[in-house]
């Protein structure tokens, strides 16, 4: 921990980068987002197993990108995020410093978003089996009650986007949610725009979800919505083979390959 | 007269299928008149919403055609198509929407036939699962859900 | 009225909730899933939790519900038929399990609801609701009722309040005439009143503020650093304003399918960047920082200012919601 300190502190007295992006003390025993502007700041960062938001989302923040530069503090999940961030465009090796966490809460210095890729390469990311089994279960019901049971799981959603909002690759500035000529998703949370809409979410996030769970984490009515993205990517490799973010491989959906199996069209 | 009567919708695109099943009528080709086409540029373009739109608006099925790989118009658009459906196929059936309901075909401009041959045949696979309630019950929460 | 106070057993409860049900009452109680609890409809007795603080949602959807239908329409050749929602008949309510923080969020609701228009459909089903409340016996970090004037054993916007007794037995303190019906209709459970005071079993809230004081503040702060540092972390989503018991933004969608439609009144946010952006393109609230102080000063100052009453109960459900771990609390007191 000290180590992050110290470097995040020397990052900012050098002017490297003008703000880092770290987690601090939060309410009760929660722990929360902080920037640090200076030396000082730095000694409020904190590293543990309560921190788990994805920090890699205010990478894309209007608010948070007129700052300066960033630092980030990753542990995996992030470091996930910022590969698929740096695969889709939207940052690049100048414009931030990475100051990774490793499994084992050590700093891990990254001298390039390359060398995050060689790092995550040893990482593949892999769905619990716990959530295998849940899927499995879900896909065994009778279609009709499989329906039901997602009418039922999605009926407490009341549309406050936050799944959107803590989502790193959800940074559109304006989602299709928002888009009303035509209005492709009710704006109620009724059981249909609540169905359109976490179908368009999954949808979106097809190949380009990295499995951290932070739409789960941030849905105040706690409703597993993960399990929507985990069995699509469950769906990427074994259709398309490999999976995981990089920097040299297409998305899963802005790519092709002409050899793609298929079973279902005639 | 009570025969159950599908309503599908079919998304074809511009160049192939929509070309095909023109070929259909001139080669006085008779299919179900279940299917009401919508023409696309191309298979590219046919956003999953759209299909969502359908059952929404009380589809029983839908029927998605384009070229055939490596016939595009566009070079790829089929191709990024296919991989969509891949996608969205497992999606919808982790959902419990029912993929039987959905008929993928590639249809060129010269397989009038062909083109005849999958309506009639989806019309018969609707026929037999019966009318689409579960989505349409969803989409009609107006008259049913209550409000809290 | 003057407030009546009475003993009811435990067992009691049970049979007055179960009285509700056969009366044909819609019952909203805390009820658990996993770690969370949610006022949800409920048919069952069993199915109640009294393991809460507050629920995660707040209990103001039996007035306001997040998607309300105003109106609907059906056009033919000859004319066109309007299904007026005001005109509607809505069910008989009863919030059983509010927190008095709960309760008291009503009076600035109805104060928001009937303002310079009367809300025909919010005030239809206000008459319908009957609060059956429990003091708070315990709180955690994020509650704070004591500092806007409420409490844990707070009456204010309930019908009955019941707190619960070292001896498991409850002290019922009936305040409105419509918690006097039902203590008449249900006379054999309720016992004369006990010895046991109220103020023993309450949970200690420390008060952090005084309200009318940050009232005073606020009116100097439109242009503060405070806004931008505190909401810094904001990721913009609405699950403040939706969990809030008070908040009460609403944004009018029409639904049209063919030749009929229905208006639908469906909750808003201010945290949203969509909220105050106009067709120009021009945004008035332009970053994270100004839609979060809309959000305090609309609470703390603006409508006590207009109605003497603040838009914050100290239920701390925000708090405690917020995926960014934002804290009302923590904002207020570094004013």
């Amino acid at each position: 921990m000290k180590e992050l300190i110290q470097k995040a502190a020397s990052l900012l007295e050098t002017n490297v980068v003008q703000v880092v992006i770290g987690y601090g003390k939060g309410s009760a025993d929660r722990t929360r987002a902080i920037f640090s502007t200076t030396a000082a700041d730095c000694e409020q960062l904190i590293f543990d197993s309560r921190c788990i938001q994805n920090l890699a989302v205010y990478l894309t923040k209007a608010e948070i990108k007129k700052m300066g530069k960033p630092a980030i503090v990753a542990p995996l999940p992030v470091l996930r995020s910022i590969l698929q961030l740096a695969a889709e465009n939207q940052i690049t090796d100048d414009s931030l410093v990475v100051l990774g966490v490793s499994p084992e809460s050590e700093l891990i210095e990254f001298e390039s978003l390359a060398a995050i890729e060689t790092y995550l390469a040893t990482k593949q990311i892999a769905i619990e089996e716990k959530y295998q089994t849940t899927i499995k279960a879900i896909k065994a019901m009778p279609v009709s009650e499989r329906f039901a049971y997602w009418v039922k799981e999605l009926e407490p959603c009341f549309k406050c986007y936050a799944c959107r909002a803590a989502c790193p690759l959800c940074y559109c500035t304006r989602c299709t949610v928002e888009n009303n000529q035509p209005q492709w998703i009710s704006v109620a949370s009724h059981s249909l725009g609540n169905l359109e809409w976490h179908i368009m979410r999954a949808m979106h996030l097809a190949g380009r979800c990295t499995d951290c769970e932070a739409c789960y984490n941030a849905c105040p009515m706690g409703i597993p919505i993960y399990l929507l993205t985990k069995s699509m990517l469950q769906d990427v490799s074994e259709n398309f083979g490999t999976y995981g973010p990089s920097l040299h491989r297409d998305n899963t959906l802005s790519s092709f390959n002409p050899d793609d199996k298929e079973s279902f069209i005639r | 007269m009570n025969e159950f009567e599908p309503k599908i919708v079919a998304f074809v695109c511009n160049w192939c299928t929509y070309a095909g099943a023109d070929l259909t009528g001139t080669s006085r080709i008779k299919y179900a008149q279940n299917v009401k086409i919508i023409r696309f540029p191309c298979t590219g373009r046919i956003d999953f919403m759209l299909l969502l739109k359908s059952f929404g608006e009380g589809a029983d099925g839908i029927i998605v055609s384009g070229c055939h790989p490596n016939d595009c118009h566009y070079t790829s658009g089929n191709f990024h198509a296919r991989r969509r459906w891949i996608m969205f196929r497992g999606l919808l059936d982790m959902l419990g929407i029912d993929v039987r309901r959905i008929q993928y075909s590639w249809v060129s401009a010269a397989e009038g036939a062909k083109w005849a041959d999958v309506v009639n045949t989806t019309v018969t696979a609707i026929r037999e699962l019966g009318p689409y309630t579960d989505y349409a019950k969803v989409a009609g929460y107006l008259e049913k859900e209550a409000n809290v | 009225m003057q407030t009546e106070n009475h003993l009811i057993r435990k067992p009691s409860l049970e049979k007055l909730f179960n009285y509700l049900i056969g009366n044909g009452k819609t019952i909203y109680a805390p009820k658990a899933k996993g770690k969370l609890v949610f006022f949800d409809n409920v048919t069952d007795f069993g199915e109640v939790t009294e393991d809460y603080i507050v629920t995660t949602n707040s209990a103001k959807s039996v007035v306001f519900p997040r998607t309300e239908k105003v109106f609907s329409y059906k056009k033919s050749k000859e004319s066109t038929e309007i299904i007026d929602a005001a005109d509607n008949t809505y069910p008989d309510v009863v919030l059983w399990g509010s927190r008095p923080c709960d309760a008291a969020a009503f009076i600035p609701l109805n104060n928001t609801f009937n303002e310079d228009y009367p809300d025909i459909i919010f005030n239809k089903r206000s008459q319908k609701v009957l609060v059956l409340s429990f003091s708070c016996s315990y709180s955690d970090d994020y509650c704070f009722c004591t500092s806007v004037n409420g409490g844990p054993g707070n009456t204010t916007g309930s019908d009955i309040l019941f707190t619960r007794l070292s001896t498991g037995d409850y002290l019922a303190e009936v305040i409105t005439e419509k918690g006097k019906l039902l203590v008449t209709e249900n006379n054999s459970l309720f016992e004369p009143k006990p010895e046991e005071s109220k103020e023993q079993n309450l949970a200690l809230i420390k008060a952090y503020f005084n309200q009318e004081e940050i009232q005073t503040k606020l009116q100097n702060l439109f242009e503060n650093p405070v806004w931008d540092e505190k909401s810094r972390a904001c990721l913009g989503c609405g699950s403040c304003a939706y969990v809030c018991p008070v908040c009460s933004c609403f944004d009018i969608q029409d639904e049209a399918h063919g030749h009929k439609g229905t208006r639908l009144r469906c909750w808003d946010s201010c945290g949203f960047g969509l909220f105050t952006l106009h067709t120009s393109g021009h945004n008035p609230r332009e970053t994270q920082g100004a839609r979060w102080r809309q959000r305090i000063l609309h609470k703390f100052l603006y409508m006590p200012n207009k109605t003497k009453v603040a838009g914050c109960v100290g239920c701390g459900r925000c708090s405690r919601s917020c995926p960014a771990d934002i804290n009302i609390l923590d904002t207020v007191t570094s004013l």
